[in-house]
């Protein structure tokens, strides 16, 4: 099994060496998918709501897919399991779902500061039909406050919805905690497990969790796959009606190769999760060390100890984050900003606001995110080159380090 | 996203650094949360000699100042003033709707600086006096 990446790029008549260091954001498919989708195109192509042998055999596939999903999480049952495009939808599917068939109990939706677009996009959605919202703050290091919740949940509270893992500074939340305070008070739990999964342990029997979140493409699966998964007995009104897939909760023909992919990949992150956490623990700190022996004046954000190995976030002062990310693209190097730039502000992520960090210092934020593929040479040529931007940028910053603010 | 000749002055900025005996120097932004563009001039016989420029902000923000300098460089004061962020636009050529605030950022940090160079003429022509 090898692992095809191109890491190399030709710019006017040189070479230029790739650096990929953007997995938070998408992997590449590994072979080994790649592999378990390929038949589904053009040999087992029935669609699995057909009664006959082709939908039958496609329907084979879709089923040990969803087995290897449940098993990667410890569902108790396969059929907890419902297909969405990926993340995006499952974290709304969960969050307008459960709030429209518990409207009856309650109105009353508790999520925090620092969470997915989708499901901060979600509740606003849900606001404007009348529903009450609560954003949970954060500490400094990106930890959902376990005493605020406990002062938040009110009786007619019907959802807890935290995530496992921080997109942006790669924080891991209490979840187990956190559920249970939930449920003690008769709440339901979701969670957006999208950045967590194939790097944290994920158990929703142990963890408590009534619904959770995952997404393919973020552990060398294809895009436009995720999965809910949806704990049975919870009520939730589907987002997508027009046909009786998954169990009537999600219409639309399922996309078999993609969910072939995603099966094979949630089996894959599972099996290899510690050669590969301890792979990248090894990068992390090569890379940590190598950054703070080169550049002075730099902030790491997230939790020292509370955090995945593979995304970490670093604020340069007296440099904004935007130009570094195109200073280094044009060195070969692909990595993340957090901020947002609207119209005419440069907008810092609203992660990095709920975390207390100031404006001027967030602006500067690069997220680097390592995955299977990156080596110590990736490092050492991407720290190469963000040592000269960040020096080049910082000579043409009006911004001194006396006048920091 | 950005076109190729906004991406070569980005990465190749000709006017970009401080200068030593700039003699007309104007700054804009600064506020939390925007960008910082500070103009250095040197002014001879009110015409502009030198233009330079030290930017904090994205890719545009430093475009567009770079530009600023290099149109203004070799003008009358007159002629600097009247540089418009419309201008800067089109030496650009195009860029993305939501940074094109930062041709208008980029002429007002000019502006900015000419204004610098007459109270410093005023300041000079007192102290004369």
């Amino acid at each position: 099994m090898g692992i095809l990446v191109l890491k190399l790029s030709i710019k006017g008549d040189t070479i230029v060496k790739k650096v990929y260091l953007d997995f938070a954001a998408t992997t590449f498919v590994s072979s080994e998918v790649l592999n378990e989708m390929l038949p589904c195109f053009n040999t087992i192509y029935g669609n699995t709501s057909s009664l006959h042998s082709f939908g039958r055999d496609a329907s084979a596939i879709v089923d040990r897919a969803r087995d290897r999903v449940a098993s990667a999480i410890n569902a108790k049952n396969s059929n907890e399991i419902y297909f969405t495009s990926g993340g995006c939808e499952a974290n709304t599917m969960a969050i307008k779902g459960i709030a429209h068939s518990y409207a009856g109990k309650g109105k009353h939706i508790i999520t925090s500061k620092i969470e997915h677009q989708s499901v901060l996009e979600a509740c606003e959605a849900l606001k404007a039909e009348g529903y009450e919202i609560t954003y949970l703050p954060v500490d400094e290091n990106g930890i959902v406050s376990v005493p605020s919740l406990l002062r938040e949940l009110r009786k007619d509270t019907i959802l807890v919805s935290i995530m496992a893992v921080n997109n942006e500074v790669g924080t891991i939340q209490n979840l187990k905690t956190i559920a249970k305070i939930a449920h003690e008070k008769g709440v339901l739990f979701h969670t957006d497990a999208v950045q967590a999964l194939g790097a944290i342990k994920l158990d929703v029997q142990d963890m408590e969790i009534d619904a959770l979140s995952i997404s393919a493409h973020k552990i060398y699966g294809p895009k436009g796959c995720g999965a809910l998964y949806l704990k049975n007995g919870i009520k939730i009104e589907p987002l997508i009606s027009g046909g009786n897939q998954e169990r009537g909760k999600r219409g639309g023909t399922l996309n078999t190769p993609a969910i072939a992919g995603f099966g094979k990949a949630t089996e894959i992150a599972v099996r290899d999760m510690f050669v590969n956490q301890q792979k990248l623990k090894a990068i992390r700190h090569y890379f940590l060390d190598k950054v703070k022996e080169n550049i002075d004046y730099i902030k790491i954000n997230g939790d020292p100890h509370q955090k995945i190995n593979g995304t970490v976030s670093i604020s340069f002062e007296m440099v904004e984050g935007e130009s570094l990310l195109m200073l280094l693209d044009l060195e070969g190097v692909a990595v993340s900003t957090s901020s947002a730039c609207t119209s005419n502000v440069l907008k810092p992520s609203h992660v990095l606001k709920a975390m207390g960090i100031e404006d001027e210092i967030a602006q500067g934020t690069i997220r680097f995110s390592f995955g299977k593929s990156t080596s110590k040479e990736d490092i050492d040529y991407a720290v190469e080159k963000l040592t000269e931007a960040v020096k080049k940028l910082r000579s043409i910053s009006p911004i001194t380090k006396a006048g920091r603010r | 996203m950005y076109n190729k000749h906004v991406l070569a002055i980005f990465q190749n900025p000709q006017n970009a650094g401080g200068m030593k005996g700039a003699n007309g120097v104007g700054k804009v932004g600064g506020t939390s949360c925007s960008d910082v563009m500070k103009i250095y001039l040197l002014v001879e016989d009110g015409i502009i000699k030198e233009a330079h420029f030290k930017t904090f902000g994205s890719c545009a923000a430093i475009a567009s100042t770079d530009v600023a300098c290099e149109l203004i460089k070799g003008k009358t004061l007159t002629e600097a003033e009247n540089l418009t962020g419309a201008d800067i636009l089109q030496e650009l050529g195009e860029l993305p709707q939501n940074k094109i605030y930062t041709t208008i950022l980029a002429e007002q940090a000019v502006k900015s600086a000419i204004e610098d160079y007459y109270k410093r003429l005023e300041k000079m022509q007192k102290d004369a006096e």
